[in-house]
């Protein structure tokens, strides 16, 4: 039993903490995170410098690292710092071009030559993969594909695109160079698109892909909740400091107790959440993946919407403003439970096992 | 990052599991899964059975006749005795006073006290709080007067828990009233058939008379039965409650009653399906055990850095906030997923003809006495109190 870091996670994370720090200020962020194309090229490259991104690739398929903690460790930082660089969607569709031994696109995007996004999720659904209406079709040698794709992270920009769509073995999964997007900048920063697919040419990777597209989408969920501690820390750090400094009534504000116990309950909220996606990262990979995986997003879900809510209240009218780094992590707190399915949708999920192993004690009884 | 026990560790757990399985008489732990109240002979009994494999004193080092375990040794056998329902022994000796007159006591304390814990002679209640002291506890005025080579006792203490079965207190008491209230306390041991000692029961909530108060008039008790020195009884007494911190969390606990909520969702039909399908309590229990499982990681982290030597003040506040509130959320679930069936009440087990699970009978008292967990050894306000310290003010 040891959760400290490993050695060379420490590395990682540290280095990873100082590029950063010294490269990603978050001024210049709230300005170009909001405009197109969503992102900055110095800090990709830097990030493929840092090895970054080969680490969310196995040393057998052309990276150097690949595990569910490699992937934890630089979300964490990413979330740290607020990052919305475009690293979610290259992470999975990373994990998928690898996964169908696509080397050459595999090299391309661990150098950040290109980079890639994952269209799955559709205007009809938000979490579960089996409910997909877009459809290929074969046409000679050549795949079409027609429907729509919505909620695709980190498209604007990228290419190819990694797209899911139904065919007759089950959920097929191609690739398009340059589709045309409908851009926009989310929220709380980063660029998403819509794809609208008219009988569009694609090249095939799989026809029946989605254990593997679930096993991204699961690890694309486990990256997300490792940057939600690293932006609930950093908001944490950030009230606290706020409630030290603030004078009302001639005294600090840590001296109230109706906010001194509110602080505390985010803290412990925190706590929870990184055990939560410690139990997440453990279980990658096994047979309780879906449901440790749904239980950190889902408890991610409450405890970051909570967290964001109290930490605006606590600042107060400053709070609410722009021009207040809180309020940005505040706000992408929130939003990170609206992306790859929300609390409930992994309650659900965590429903549907918990019925599975009712019935397995309902037989056995 | 390693989650995964020693293989020593596992060796350890599997000893324990065995052991239970082999020694905890099942009378007991049927009491235990149902809430019903054990009697003096039960825990005595129980009590007798760990002693013999020296595994009663968990927190005792081995030379006064501890395990002399590690902090994750003791953390594995609470584990597995909550789980599989063993009693938890009544701290108030083994685990509260023992360590303490370990610590403070002199010679002759430790050579007469301590046998008499392991053995069962002595059954130890608490005298901390007194009606107008509970979370403020610096402000008892129990007083305790010097004459010749007795104290004279004199003030009232409250929520004694489990003093019916008891033969003996400790109690903190006011020696000094100038300069600080903290610093005017000492720590007595006091018998409890010494005139002027009364004890009355308490008839709380659900029914039950676990706790007590004791009122002393002009009782005398020798001077010899002081524990350290003479208004020292306040540092002694901080001493003596982090032992009460032991296995705060609960989750041992939180396994045993989801468990026990699963088998009555599965095998238990509401408007034509079973509980577990109903779609608000299985949402319901999602929440519930997915903030369970990052309480058992939380655990392990502050079990981590207690072994590594590298725990923080608060680690325990964090646990006890978190691990009540999940444990009375279970308590609620199970008690609404009862619905109409959790009123009728059923005392002893003969009794219960309903057409429940036994466990059932009883799930609406054991409800509201769990209502005491954010209560009791320090209000859940008093430990985010120590928490916001910490956390503003360092």
């Amino acid at each position: 039993m040891d959760f400290r870091l490993s050695e060379d996670h420490q590395l990682l994370s540290n280095s990873l903490r100082r590029f950063l720090a010294d490269n990603y200020d978050i001024e210049a962020r709230n300005t170009r995170a909001f405009e197109a194309p969503y992102h900055m090229k110095e800090i990709w490259s830097g990030l493929a410098e840092l090895g970054v991104l080969g680490a969310f690739v196995s040393e057998e398929r052309g990276g150097f690292g690949g595990s569910a903690p490699d992937v934890a460790v630089i979300f964490e930082e990413l979330g740290r710092s607020l990052c919305t660089e475009p690293v979610l969607g290259t992470l999975m569709g990373l994990r998928l071009l690898a996964a169908f031994g696509r080397e050459q696109e595999v090299r391309s995007l661990i150098a950040g030559e290109t980079r890639t996004a994952l269209a799955v999720y559709e205007p009809n659904s938000a979490c579960d993969i089996s409910f997909m209406e877009a459809v290929a079709r074969q046409d000679g040698d050549a795949w079409r594909l027609s429907g729509r794709k919505s909620a695709v992270y980190g498209a604007p920009g990228a290419g190819p695109i990694l797209v899911a769509a139904k065919t007759d073995a089950g959920i097929g999964l191609f690739l398009i160079e340059k589709p045309d997007l409908i851009a926009a900048a989310m929220t709380d920063g980063g660029g998403v698109a819509d794809i609208v697919l008219e009988d569009v040419v694609a090249e095939c990777i799989s026809t029946d892909a989605g254990a593997e597209l679930e096993d991204a989408l699961d690890l694309g969920r486990i990256a997300l909740c490792a940057e939600a501690v690293g932006g609930m820390t950093m908001l944490l750090e950030m009230t606290v400091d706020y409630l030290k400094q603030r004078k009302q009534f001639g005294q600090s504000l840590a001296t109230f107790q109706a906010l001194q116990h509110r602080v505390v309950d985010m803290q412990l909220e925190l706590e929870q959440c990184r055990s939560i996606v410690i139990a997440a990262v453990a279980g990658h990979g096994g047979a309780d993946q879906s449901r440790t995986a749904s239980m950190a997003k889902n408890l991610i879900g409450r405890a970051g919407l909570a967290i964001a809510e109290e930490a605006i209240q606590l600042h107060g009218g400053i709070g609410m403003t722009w021009e207040l780094p809180a309020a940005h992590y505040a706000k992408r707190l929130v939003m990170i439970d609206h992306q790859l399915g929300d609390r409930n949708d992994h309650a659900l999920r965590l429903m549907a096992i918990d019925k599975q192993q009712a019935e397995f004690r309902a037989r056995h009884q | 990052m390693d989650l995964e026990f020693t293989e020593d560790e596992n060796r350890f757990r599997n000893e324990v599991r065995t052991f239970l399985k082999q020694k905890l008489p099942s009378s007991i732990s049927k009491k235990v899964r149902c809430g019903i109240e054990l009697d003096r002979e039960d825990y005595l009994r129980w009590g007798a059975i760990l002693n013999a494999r020296g595994w009663l004193a968990t927190t005792w080092p081995k030379e006064y006749g501890g395990p002399g375990w590690t902090a994750v040794e003791r953390h594995i056998f609470t584990e597995e005795c909550a789980v599989n329902a063993a009693p938890r022994m009544p701290a108030f000796g083994l685990t509260m006073l023992g360590p303490t007159i370990i610590k403070f006591g002199s010679e002759t304390q430790k050579q007469e006290i301590l046998p008499r814990i392991l053995d069962g002679t002595d059954w130890w209640c608490q005298g901390f709080s007194e009606p107008g002291a509970g979370s403020d506890l610096a402000s008892l005025k129990t007083r305790a007067v010097r004459d010749g080579d007795h104290y004279v006792v004199n003030g009232q203490k409250t929520w004694t828990t489990l003093g019916q079965h008891a033969n003996r207190i400790f109690c903190l008491v006011r020696t000094a009233t100038e300069g600080k209230p903290q610093g005017g306390i000492s720590f007595i041991l006091v018998d409890l058939d010494t005139p002027g000692v009364d004890m009355r029961p308490i008839r709380l909530i659900d029914g039950s008379c676990e706790v007590n108060e004791v009122f002393f008039t002009d009782a005398r008790v020798p001077a010899e039965n002081l524990v350290g020195e003479e208004n020292q009884g306040w540092s002694i007494a901080k001493y003596l409650l982090t032992h009460e911190r032991t296995n705060i969390a609960g989750v041992g606990f939180s396994m045993l009653d989801l468990e026990r909520y699963r088998n009555l969702a599965a095998t238990t039909w509401r408007d034509g399906r079973r509980i577990a399908d109903h779609p608000v309590f299985a949402a319901r229990v999602a929440e519930i055990e997915t903030d369970l499982e990052a309480l058992r990681i939380t655990n392990l982290r502050m079990l981590a850095d207690a072994r590594d030597g590298a725990a923080t003040g608060v680690g325990s506040s964090l646990l006890k906030l978190k691990g009540t509130q999940v444990r009375q959320a279970l308590q609620d679930l199970y008690r609404s997923a009862l619905g109409p069936h959790a009123a009728p009440v059923a005392d002893e087990l003969s009794e219960n003809e309903l057409a429940l699970p036994v466990e059932a009978a009883r799930a609406a008292p054991v409800y509201f006495q769990h209502r005491k967990l954010s209560i009791f050894g320090g209000s859940n306000e008093i430990q985010r109190n120590i928490v916001a310290k910490e956390l503003l003010w360092e």
